[in-house]
């Protein structure tokens, strides 16, 4: 009966790697939780699924008037407005989404990191993979609108994932990082939401960059988002971008995951005492 | 052999002030990482009156097909010694050593969902126990077997009975295969035929070379299931060995409080209260016949006068009192309820308070009890004594007879008669 498997437990202290093997032999975990995630989202609602779209459509709808049609906020002149929009609004709903609901995740998933053991790293990031599924179907509303107004999708089609690994990069990072700081200090559950409030206008989701005055152009490279946001209408549209502010804010991108990854193992350690 | 779990010099210290009035704000938290770089580092030393240990230097083996059974009163490092095992968190000193794939089952029904139907729950209760998808697939008609709920299975959890999702989490840990099975509880739960069968599976799993390390408060089943026992006694190892005189040590440190006290019991700050009650109960007092104090002991079948001075800390329009009593293997014999009166009645109270409950004959038998008292204003508990007592009932003269003989739960009066039917004669007897 006797295997060969021995495991050793004893005290941690200070920075903690990730286990790379123990995650790649739980890896179904991983699939189950971001599973139940879909699942249950929108169990008991009437219009289900359709949440995932409602939610871009309808903040497209209201800059689109509001800010497009009488405050005279243009976008990209290649494509009109609407389209412009919603395509920015695609990547930045599925980022504020997945902020916020894996900010939360620890706290919300307190029985099973009290009564079982698994990779931590788990849960909020099973929380974005689920939030994944919103931007396919919101990708494909945008399909339908680029029909609907005879835009061509771009050729730089291809290029598209990088910038969704680059979103899910971000949302990852900081998604680990609050939701565990979330466990010691609740004060992030009132922070997080204020921040992807105010996100939304430090990011050119709703306004092309070139109106922002070019010294400030690489800093705001700086904000991940800005960069995916160029990026996937780079990608999909084929409007003008800049490598240099997309080079940016990858680079912040894959640094805010592997930081937010390193402060997530280092207060892992303490998770089931303090939550 | 080298044994399956190898446990050495462990302790787990808690530090209470840090995630109770430090840790709570972020504030605060920020001002000391600024700070911190520009003050001296004082030597790593905690301030002692914030420190406890709930577990301090534990070492034991356990061999392939072991089950032990971990015994202690609550607070006394049983759940610290579990998370420790099963990784949930770290020891402060010490180290342990796991020689085979284990899995642990503090709760049934980790990461079940309420949303989710019953075979949602059952891939996903899987998942998080560590199976493959293709273990569970494969067991998967055993487990809905074995959990009874065949006709359920699409239907949201949250529709279950309690009783319904308990034995469905324990159907699917029950189907885990792992060479370590630690246990915690889990029979504290679901009616007694699941109960049994919960303990037939146990000793499957163990006779079939798998160590098992069981947690639990009945005694009746630690005695059955477990050859060995170790008892913790507020953080320390008092005891390893055979399971009779580990139950026997447990027994006694329970009842170490109850002996040769008077027949006055102070709530105040009893030990077994949960923390997240107010402590309502103050004072318990016994009586026994003729209203004379009863120094936690009385006679079988003798009158029990039980007085609890409250301290009600609002104006309460109507308020319940039970008490629960428990016989040594943790079974509940008897609950005593003010719901059962019908002729109680109260006006509006309020500050300090007396409930009085007076039972005419206490017919249990002989030996010792745990009482148990609970208090509620209406819909919740408001405060809970768990085992706040331990209760002797003494042999005496129930029956009136010299030799009387108590074996079972109770005793009841009742009366024989033996006649004779028909007389016959003696030689016809004979032949």
């Amino acid at each position: 009966m006797q295997s060969r498997f021995e495991m050793t437990i004893g005290p941690r202290k200070g920075w903690q790697p990730l286990d790379f093997r123990e995650v790649f032999m739980q890896r179904e975990l991983l699939g189950f939780l971001m599973w139940r995630d879909i699942k249950i989202r929108y169990r008991q609602t009437l219009l289900g699924g359709a949440w995932a779209v409602i939610q871009p459509l309808l903040a497209m709808l209201i800059f689109t008037f509001f800010f497009h049609r009488l405050a005279g906020v243009k976008g990209d002149p290649q494509v009109p407005y609407a389209v412009f929009a919603f395509a920015g609004l695609s990547v930045w709903t599925f980022f504020a989404n997945s902020l916020s609901i894996s900010s939360n995740s620890l706290i919300a998933n307190q029985s099973m990191v009290t009564k079982v053991y698994f990779p931590r790293i788990f849960i909020p990031l099973g929380a974005i993979g689920a939030m994944l599924l919103d931007l396919v179907l919101s990708l494909g509303l945008l399909a339908l609108l680029m029909l609907y107004y005879h835009v061509h999708l771009s050729s730089h089609a291809l290029l598209l994932p990088i910038f969704i690994v680059g979103a899910v990069l971000s949302a990852a990072g900081l998604g680990m990082t609050f939701s565990a700081l979330n466990v010691s200090f609740r004060d992030v559950k009132y922070a997080v939401p204020f921040l992807i409030q105010m996100g939304i206008f430090v990011t050119p989701v709703i306004y092309p960059i070139r109106i922002v005055p070019e010294k400030w152009v690489l800093l705001m490279g700086l904000n991940p988002m800005t960069g995916m946001v160029i990026g996937f209408r780079y990608a999909l549209l084929g409007t003008p971008a800049s490598w240099a502010v997309m080079g940016i804010s990858l680079a912040v991108s894959v640094v805010v995951f592997v930081s937010g990854l390193y402060i997530f193992r280092r207060m892992e350690l303490r998770f089931a005492d303090v939550i | 052999m080298p044994p399956m779990i190898e446990v050495r010099g462990l302790s787990k210290q808690y530090h209470f002030g840090l995630s109770v009035d430090k840790a709570g704000n972020a504030r605060e938290l920020m001002m000391r990482a600024l700070t911190a770089p520009f003050k001296r580092r004082e030597p790593k030393e905690r301030r002692p009156e914030n420190t406890f240990w709930a577990l301090k230097d534990i070492g034991f083996n356990v061999d392939a097909g072991e089950i032990v059974g971990i015994i202690g009163a609550n607070g006394a490092g049983k759940s610290t010694l579990l998370k420790i095992l099963s990784r949930i968190t770290d020891p402060t000193e010490g180290r342990i050593t796991l020689r085979g794939r284990m899995a642990s089952l503090l709760e049934v029904g980790t990461g079940f969902h309420p949303e989710l139907t019953g075979r949602e729950n059952i891939f996903m209760n899987g998942a998080v126990l560590g199976m493959r998808h293709s273990e569970i697939k494969r067991r998967f008609d055993e487990i809905v077997a074995f959990a009874e709920i065949e006709k359920f299975l699409d239907t949201p959890v949250k529709r279950y009975s309690s009783g319904m999702s308990v034995r469905l989490g324990f159907a699917v840990a029950a189907h885990l295969q792992p060479e370590i099975l630690i246990v915690d509880e889990v029979l504290a739960v679901g009616d007694m035929a699941f109960q049994k069968k919960c303990l037939g599976k146990m000793s499957e799993v163990s006779k079939s070379g798998r160590t098992v390390l069981f947690v639990s408060h009945n005694m009746a089943a630690v005695e059955n299931l477990c050859q060995r026992g170790i008892v913790l006694e507020s953080g320390h190892m008092i005891f390893d060995g055979e399971t009779k005189s580990a139950v026997r040590q447990y027994l006694a440190l329970t009842n170490k409080d109850g002996e040769g006290e008077g027949h006055e019991i102070d709530l105040s700050d009893a030990p077994t209260r949960k923390p997240r009650y107010a402590p309502i109960m103050r004072k318990l007092e016994l009586f026994t016949a003729n209203d004379e104090p009863a120094p936690r002991a009385i006679q079988v079948g003798a009158r029990l006068k039980l007085k609890v001075h409250l301290r009600l800390p609002h104006v309460v329009p109507t308020l319940t009192f039970a008490v629960g009593i428990n016989n040594m293997f943790g079974q509940r014999v008897l609950t005593l309820n003010t719901l059962c009166d019908p002729n109680l009645s109260h006006g509006p109270l309020s500050g300090e308070t007396v409930v009085v409950c007076v039972v005419p004959s206490l017919t249990l038998v002989p030996g010792q009890y745990f009482l148990s008292l609970f208090i509620d204003f209406g819909a919740e508990q408001t405060d809970v004594i768990t085992d706040a007592l331990t209760l002797t009932v003494l042999d005496g003269n129930y029956f009136g007879v010299a030799k009387p003989t108590f074996s079972g739960v109770f005793v009841v009066p009742h009366s024989w008669s033996v006649e004779q039917v028909m007389e016959v004669s003696l030689p016809e007897v004979a032949r």
